[in-house]
């Protein structure tokens, strides 16, 4: 199966003053892909999750989503054309409740609705992650998880070309980690678009297609979570030249 | 609309209905001396809450907005008709507002205050300047056959307008949008909110109400002159107000206009010269003691009232 690029990512450079935080990067993510962003930390993903979403511009290189270049545009105008995103540390709008947060991505994003339909699209997006129950809590009585699945939905609720999932499943319990793991796994089955940064070894494998590993802002491996976890190099990057 | 929002649409116009009717009780004026303000700080901070409310962008350019607005009245009074004028005054408040806000707003909060509150002196200054080297003479008269009682009703149509505006908004993308950006900007950004646009819209419209209670305001005044039009502490008093009453609730200054204009009455009878002193104390006790403002308090007390009689769902 053939699949064209949905997201094209072409040899991007970002400088934070001396440091070159990525350098050259290119890869790209195939329609109904989960690509895993993985490697070391510092080696420059939540970076690459910003630049793509317009939190962070690119100092060289350019970012298309389909025909359209998307590297120095706003965060907002990104959003509306379909990239959606969680963030490394769980984002809420604290004082609106979880439907209200989940309305935020129906209203604004790529989807754009309003009135009856939004709540109501909303309230879906909600019980699709699990939620249907908390609709009208306060974020502050969510649990972590809980927190996590409402930023899930609010960047479902946009109904996104492309879903950004910065560490989704980082700080969770085993059992949270596994009704996690279902749930991004759901998303996959649906079809969607996903770009996955994450730690968790047994997520990697068991969710993504293809993985690209970085470290120190460069691309050392790219393929099947299979063969880049036991590449020579990956396995350096990881744990240092003894176990290589 | 739900029964509770005709419910409150129905409380405003019988509040606003019953106070219309206050001229018409008294011929010494002290009771319409006391009324005029309030009702001014009234749409003033009502105005002023519908911005800084959500956005937590505190604007000391109330001052400066309503200056231009009488000034526009009394640089044309002897020669355009007064309603022309008020309109007038209406699109320099919009203009100078979008001005200012596209300018400003792209930056964090505390640049935004200094500018605001650097705004009103600046334009002080340069009216100065202008009738120092141009006209020759200091002040302006704006002669005119309107008494206290219309400019009192004006203003009362003013605060009407002012509650609606506000709750156009608030049922609104934008309002949804604005209380977003109140929470988190970068997550408002990244779910496809304008922000810079959304605050710029807020901010012209509550300089347009400012301008326009100037220009209202102005024939009162009888003689104007910079330092009386364009006052910092007008600006004070108005963000005072609106957080004494509380900015989250559109009927919230207006609980805090009323103690304190019958409060700063008091002050200035029988300290008139410590009036800035004690302005200052009242800002730093109403943001120290109160920040959530006497709505915001008794909400809080109500939600204790009701967990405390037992815990009910939600």
């Amino acid at each position: 199966m053939a699949e064209k690029n949905l997201l094209e990512v072409q040899s991007v450079s970002k400088r934070f003053g001396g440091l070159m935080a990525l350098d050259r990067l290119s890869f790209a993510v195939r329609e109904n892909e989960v690509l895993g962003l993985i490697g070391p930390n510092g080696s420059g993903k939540t970076t690459m999750i910003n630049l793509i979403s317009g939190a962070l511009h690119p100092t060289a290189g350019d970012i298309f989503l389909g025909e359209r270049l998307i590297s120095d545009r706003p965060a907002r105008y990104i959003a509306r054309i379909g990239v959606a995103r969680t963030f490394q540390l769980v984002r809420l709008l604290p004082s609106l409740t979880a439907l209200e947060n989940v309305l935020a991505g129906a209203v604004f994003g790529h989807k754009r609705l309003w009135g009856r339909e939004a709540r109501k699209y909303a309230a879906r997006q909600l019980d699709r992650v699990g939620l249907g129950h908390a609709v009208n809590l306060p974020t502050s009585a969510l649990t972590y998880i809980d927190e996590k699945r409402v930023e899930l939905a609010r960047a479902l609720a946009s109904d996104p070309r492309v879903l950004l999932l910065d560490e989704w499943l980082a700080g969770l319990n085993p059992t949270e980690l596994r009704t996690g793991i279902d749930l991004i796994k759901s998303l996959r089955a649906e079809g969607r678009t996903i770009i996955l940064v994450e730690h968790v070894m047994d997520a990697i494998r068991s969710l993504c297609d293809r993985c690209v590993v970085m470290n120190s802002g460069v691309k050392i491996a790219e393929g099947s979570p299979g063969a880049v976890l036991s590449d020579k190099e990956v396995i350096r990057a990881y744990l240092g030249d003894d176990h290589a | 609309m739900t029964r509770r929002e005709i419910a409150s649409v129905m409380a405003m116009l019988v509040g606003l209905g019953l106070v219309a009717f206050l001229p018409r009780l008294e011929s010494g004026g002290y009771l319409m001396s006391l009324a005029l303000p309030i009702a001014m700080y009234t749409v003033l901070a009502t105005s002023w809450a519908l911005f800084s409310g959500p956005t937590h962008y505190i604007s000391l350019a109330t001052g400066a907005f309503y200056g231009v607005g009488a000034y526009v009245v009394a640089s044309g009074i002897s020669f355009i008709p007064y309603p022309a004028l008020v309109a007038l005054a209406a699109i320099a408040g919009a203009v100078l507002a979008a001005l200012v806000g596209v300018a400003t707003l792209r930056l964090s909060g505390v640049y935004f205050v200094i500018f605001t509150l650097g705004l009103a002196e600046l334009i002080r200054q340069l009216v100065t300047w202008v009738q120092n080297n141009m006209t020759g003479s200091r002040g302006l008269y704006v002669l005119t056959d309107i008494t206290e009682p219309i400019i009192f009703w004006e203003l009362l149509v003013l605060a009407a307008a002012a509650y609606l505006v506000g709750w156009l908004v608030a049922r609104s993308r934008l309002g949804f949008a604005l209380r977003i950006i109140g929470n988190d900007e970068a997550v408002a950004a990244h779910c496809g909110i304008n922000s810079a646009g959304c605050k710029v819209i807020l901010f012209v419209i509550s300089g347009i109400f400012a301008a326009v209670v100037g220009a209202v305001m102005a024939p009162r005044f009888t003689y104007i002159e910079p330092g009386i039009a364009f006052s910092a502490q007008l600006s004070f008093q108005v963000v005072i107000m609106a957080l004494l009453g509380g900015v989250h609730r559109l009927w919230g200054p207006l609980v805090g206009v009323v103690p304190f204009t019958l409060l700063w009455e008091l002050i200035s009878a029988h300290f008139p010269t410590q009036t800035v002193l004690l302005l200052g104390v009242a800002f730093l006790l109403i943001v120290y003691f109160i920040p959530q403002g006497i709505v915001g308090r008794v909400e809080q007390f109500a939600r204790r009232l009701a967990t405390a009689r037992g815990p009910r769902h939600g």
